[in-house]
């Protein structure tokens, strides 16, 4: 104890020795470690705010299909809809469930819209709306003309379309889709609300009651294309999945395979994608960071032992031990680890706070103004001193090990 | 008591394809409390032999006794704790520590080599800069003292362990002739207070007249040691 307390004495003497040196050092280390957290907490913080827009504004956070639905999820294939026994399966299992928030059960179609003098394609969601507001929480605002309440007979519409079709709030339009049996049938629907659109599949889809959805395909109970989740928080996602998946996987259909696909917001959106690439670049940054480290404490460290040969000759001669040798210029290479970590984080939080103070603001897909919040995180601050303060450590066990091995008879010849 | 006892010691160095014969076929021994000198002209092995007694180097062959060890089997770890342990060290250059003070400086031994209580260790190193006379110095860094200040200190970091033997490779050859002769002299008062044995070498003549044994080196060999006295007969 004495003599580690003593020794940090002697490594920050002989730190504030080469007062500049010392100072760029620690500054280098710090600029580091000050990316890493600005990069960190301004990419998380764009990921959070991207992410629940995807996940709140249609996707939801995991959806269940009947297995092969969301190879074909294009062609909104009818023969690949959950029967209710199957829906009362999921249901059961979703209810024992307690990190599910809400859950919202969707049949799914394709079918014409016209508003009797043109027509065209269209895709639709049938849904429970109360269900569903609370699984895509997002969607209400997605609507920027009419009313959110979607009664039986109204539809809400895609901006694009309704655009394209001179169609306005109000308007009586006419829906025809051809059901699993090639039996076609038509229904009048008004214009409840008009919808922007929503990033990924599906955003440009419009959605009716399912009750009307039912009719339209002539179904006695509505089947389920989909049934999407809204959990409690984002993080419980892993657990969730896992606890689906066992709970349903074991569900089999006639041909003894899994009857059900269970799919995170990541396997469902192209987001996904560039998430990964910036918690790739995170990854870069971080190898940035260690080499910064290694590369400026190694330098320093064998500079330190090459002026102090004879100084380490000395206390060698008189009898210090070559393993506290080691350990004096281990230290050395800790405080500067520390001081930089300290210095670091400090300036990063600094730098947190006035992001904070700025409010960035960014748009994605049709959502503009989106203010970009980073969080400075206890966590990563923990993580990534560690990780400078260990890598500090090693970085120094070379150099240190050469002042350990230093013969003393040559340290002390040298001047 | 003999303190060191040597017996067909030789120490050869080998430069490239060169053998150097530094130490020739040395036989003597120091008895416990001695206050001895080698001296010798420059390249006659004085510092070769310090070394080896000071377990910083091996002989090439021959017998070492030194405070009562055997001390060429001893391995790099073994030579050190033995060092820490039985002898202490004055260098030309005094060697002190940049970065400690005085008080500091002294102290080191007793923290970093031997672990030494901190109660018992403040009296020590307070005590032994009472006697080498730099108490009032004692929160001075070393580059704010003179030479003759700097080795009164690397004196006393010297004792500070009760070695058996301090060995001094030319203490006085950076000192002027006055500081040279008062170090000398408080070299021997400390050897008559702790019985504490002094090797060291010179080609100072004047140190050379204060010395009670006298070692003469040349080429690497030894002439008899010889009292003061006997020279002077
Ligand atoms: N590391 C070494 N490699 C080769 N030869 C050496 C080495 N150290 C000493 N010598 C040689 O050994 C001989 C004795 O050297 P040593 O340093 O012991 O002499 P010295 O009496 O201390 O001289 P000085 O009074 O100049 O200090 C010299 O010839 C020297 O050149
Ligand atoms: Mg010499």
């Amino acid at each position: 104890m004495i003599n580690m307390l003593n020794m940090i004495k002697i490594a920050a003497r002989n730190l504030l020795r080469y007062k500049r040196r010392t100072l760029l050092v620690s500054l280098l280390i710090a600029i580091g470690v000050i990316f890493v957290q600005v990069f960190m907490a301004a990419t998380a913080s764009y990921k959070n705010i991207i992410i629940s827009q995807i996940t709140d504004a249609m996707l939801g956070h995991i959806q269940i299909h009947k297995k092969g639905y969301l190879v074909s999820i294009e062609n909104v294939p009818l023969n690949l809809n959950l029967k209710p026994h199957g829906v009362e399966k999921i249901e059961a299992a979703l209810k024992t469930i307690p990190e599910i928030d809400a859950y919202s059960k969707r049949l799914r179609l394709g079918g014409m819209i016209s508003n009797f003098t043109e027509t065209t394609n269209l895709r639709l969601f049938g849904i429970e709306p109360e269900q569903e507001y609370k699984t895509a929480p997002l969607l209400p605002g997605r609507i920027i003309e009419g009313k959110s309440d979607l009664e039986p007979g109204q539809i809400l519409l895609p901006s694009t379309l309704a655009k394209g079709m001179h169609l306005k709030v109000g308007d009586l339009i006419v829906i025809i889709a051809t059901n699993k049996d090639g039996s076609v049938n038509g229904k009048q629907f008004l214009v409840g609300g008009i919808l922007d659109a929503a990033p990924g599949p599906g955003g440009r889809d419009g959605y009716i009651h399912i009750s009307d959805a039912a009719e339209l395909l002539r179904m006695e109970t509505a089947e389920i294309s989909e049934i999407a989740l809204h959990l409690k928080s984002f993080k419980d996602i892993p657990s969730v999945y896992a606890q689906l998946t066992q709970k349903l996987g074991g569900e089999l259909n006639k041909e003894g395979k899994p009857a059900f696909e269970i799919h995170t917001w990541e396997k469902l959106s192209p987001f996904a994608n560039i998430a990964k690439m910036l918690d790739l670049m995170t990854v870069f940054v971080k190898v940035m960071l260690v080499t910064i480290v290694v590369i400026s404490i190694l330098d320093v460290m064998m500079m330190s032992v090459y002026e102090r040969t004879r100084e380490i000759g000395t206390i060698a001669a008189i009898g210090t031990l070559p393993s506290r040798i080691l350990a004096m210029f281990i230290t050395e290479g800790l405080l500067f680890g520390i001081s930089g970590v300290v210095l670091g984080n400090l300036v990063s939080y600094i730098i947190v706070r006035i992001m904070q103070s700025m409010h960035i603001t960014f748009s994605f897909g049709m959502r503009e103004g989106l203010v970009l919040n980073p969080q400075f995180d206890l966590w990563s601050v923990l993580w990534i001193s560690l990780i400078v303060i260990v890598i500090s450590v090693i970085a120094s066990v070379q150099p240190a090990s050469k002042a350990a091995r230093l013969d003393p008879i040559k340290a002390l010849k040298t001047t | 008591m003999e303190s060191v006892t040597a017996s067909g010691l030789y120490k050869d160095y080998q430069m490239g394809k060169l053998t150097v014969n530094a130490l020739k076929n040395l036989s003597f021994s120091i008895g416990s409390g001695a206050f001895v000198s080698f001296v010798g002209p420059s390249g006659s092995g004085k510092t070769t032999l310090l070394n080896l007694i000071g377990c910083l180097d091996k002989p090439t062959q021959g017998k070492l006794n030194v405070a009562g060890v055997d001390v060429t089997g001893l391995n790099r770890k073994q030579s050190a704790l033995f060092r820490g342990e039985n002898l202490g060290f004055i260098f030309q250059d005094f060697n002190l520590i940049p970065v400690l003070t005085v008080f500091e400086n002294v102290e080191y031994p007793l923290l970093m080599v031997r672990k030494t209580p901190a109660g018992d260790r403040k009296k020590r190193v307070l005590q032994l800069l009472e006697e080498v006379g730099m108490m009032d110095q004692k929160d001075k860094f070393p580059d704010q003292l003179s030479g003759g200040q700097k080795q009164r200190v690397a004196v006393a970091r010297s004792l500070i362990t009760h070695p058996k033997i301090v060995l001094a490779d030319e203490p006085t050859a950076n000192l002027d002739h006055k500081t040279a002769y008062l170090i000398i002299n408080l070299l021997k008062r400390m050897r008559d207070e702790m019985n504490t044995t002094f090797i060291f070498s010179t080609h100072d003549p004047k140190i050379v007249g204060e010395v009670e044994t006298l070692y003469t080196l040349e080429d690497g060999e030894l002439n008899n040691g010889q009292e003061r006295g006997d020279k002077h007969a």
